[in-house]
């Protein structure tokens, strides 16, 4: 481990930390103004030219609002919960590899902090399992029973849809053979993207990872007629903005991984030229699957809670299944 | 004292304090945390051993899975508190009797072992542990093992699903 290194992956973590809270803030900003459009409205426009200043506006509304602990609530979790739904949403993307290996002031230079780790994929699962505790308890510690109703609707749905999630993941592994996220995109090299041989696997990832992080049509969780708000019923201030920002952040990551596992990752004309284009490239396709989220929430109703756990299992697991088998028996003929 | 000990010797006091907390704690809530906690650090164990797949593996179907579970069925139940009143009065000193006989064992294996643990393990084979030696082994070597334990756990989902079903149809 050498200096060079160290100050690398120092420098990388803190690009990757600060992309995703800026992302948080604009990703609110793009879906407001998309679903405005979509619902012929004009959306925030006032704040900065067309609205760009509206994040830094609520960001500074959310600063100086009052910080409520319920008294019944358990201080300790109350306060904790918030930290641990965030913690995951922002090291997840440590094993996206984000441009290809390149050489940068005579030293060679990895985008992205550990791609080439040979359980890549299996971090992603490690993490995003437990993610699903930050909910939990904030449902819990908030001991209200319309917060701890969604705090169960969470769990139950993200320990569901995992099984989906895991099984899409098992098609651009086998394709690859390689369960590194950086063997997986050099796999895809040149336009062969997986999404044209996994398109099924690709509904499927999309379907789970949107019921993953609890957006619409699977925002059972946070259902706000029946609900309130669900588990984060009783935050307010910053600790409120802490949940939000775990939401769009996974949002913005699980995004990325499907672009890494399914589009191509950071793969595009004069990619290999200009290897500064890698990252670019990478976050314009990320831009198109977060768009098509956005999409999703200003198009679909939500959900009954008994037809989505119906969906998961009896629809999306059986499916996921098959491609699978599918694939398998694909790469053991043809590959 | 090089570097790994001195990770090593944080992530053991973090897991023994951890631990000892779940035992501790009278909230059911607090102890699954605790253990969660747990989990994680012996996976950092694992991963100071050079082996990530089976560290990933156990947070993923330890802290993940089973423990969201446990957490779930406390929360529905609404069993966060332990009821202090039903206590079995034999338990304390034949808890105590079996801990001091494990105590032994254990200190007995160490000394008669010592000269066989101060062996070197440093002599792992290249690509050991990494996924594709471990599902090889596991399809190749140990396959019908393997299968008895997922034909096990199979039966035992399927039982629990037949005796909550026959439960329902009572209640009717």
């Amino acid at each position: 481990m050498d200096i060079p290194h160290l100050v690398e992956w120092a420098v990388e973590s803190i690009v990757i930390i600060v992309g995703l809270i800026g992302g948080f803030a604009y990703l609110t900003l793009f879906e407001r103004r998309v679903q405005a459009r979509i619902q012929v409205r004009i959306g925030p426009n006032r704040a900065g030219p067309w609205g760009l200043l509206q994040p830094v506006a609520d960001g500074i509304k959310l600063i100086f609002k009052e910080e409520v602990i319920p008294d019944r609530a358990d201080k300790a979790l109350f306060i904790l919960a918030p930290v641990i739904t965030v913690i995951p949403a922002l090291i997840v993307l440590a094993v996206v590899p984000l441009g290809p290996d390149m050489v940068l002031f005579g030293y060679p230079i990895t985008l992205g902090i550990a791609g080439d780790i040979n359980v890549g994929v299996l971090y992603i699962m490690a993490v995003s399992s437990i993610a699903v505790y930050g909910i939990t308890i904030a449902g819990w510690a908030s001991s209200n029973k319309y917060a701890l109703l969604g705090g169960i609707r969470a769990t139950a749905q993200m320990i569901s849809y995992e099984l989906a999630l895991a099984l899409a993941f098992i098609g651009p592994i086998l394709l690859a053979n390689s369960m590194s996220l950086h063997d997986i995109v050099n796999a895809q090299q040149g336009f062969r993207w997986y999404i044209w041989l996994q398109p099924l696997g690709f509904i499927i990832f999309l379907l789970a990872a949107v019921a993953e992080v609890n957006r619409d049509p699977f925002d059972m969780p946070e259902a706000e007629q029946e609900l309130t708000a669900g588990y984060h019923a009783e935050y307010s201030g910053m600790k409120f903005a802490l949940m939000f920002m775990a939401e769009y952040d996974k949002m913005i990551a699980v995004s990325m991984i499907a672009v890494t596992l399914f589009l191509g990752g950071y793969w595009g004309p004069f990619v290999n030229q200009f290897p500064l284009l890698g990252p670019v490239y990478l976050v314009l396709k990320t831009v198109v699957v977060l768009f098509i989220m956005v999409w999703m929430r200003a198009t679909l109703v939500r959900f009954r809670y008994d037809r989505l756990m119906a969906f998961g299992w009896k629809i999306l697991l059986p499916l996921a299944l098959l491609n699978v088998m599918g694939t398998a028996a694909f790469v053991l003929v043809g590959g | 004292m090089s570097i790994d000990v001195i990770i090593f010797l944080g992530l053991a006091a973090v897991a023994i304090a951890s631990a000892v907390s779940m035992l501790i704690s009278r909230n059911a809530i607090y102890s699954a945390i605790f253990l969660v906690m747990n989990f994680i650090t012996v996976a950092v164990l694992y991963l100071l051993l050079n082996a990530a797949f089976i560290a990933l593996v156990q947070v993923t179907v330890y802290a993940g899975a089973i423990m969201v579970l446990f957490l779930f069925v406390i929360m529905l139940l609404g069993a966060e508190h332990v009821e202090t009143s039903r206590k079995l009065p034999w338990q304390l000193p034949v808890a105590l009797i079996f801990g001091l006989i494990l105590v032994g064992e254990f200190g007995l294996m160490l000394y008669t072992r010592m000269d066989v643990l101060a062996e070197s393990v440093q002599s792992v084979v290249e690509g050991f542990g990494s996924p594709a030696s471990v599902g090889s082994e596991l399809f190749r070597t140990y396959l019908i093992p393997f299968e008895i334990t997922s034909v096990l756990l199979l039966v035992a989902m399927v039982g629990a699903i037949v005796l909550s079903r026959n439960e329902r149809k009572e209640s009717r």
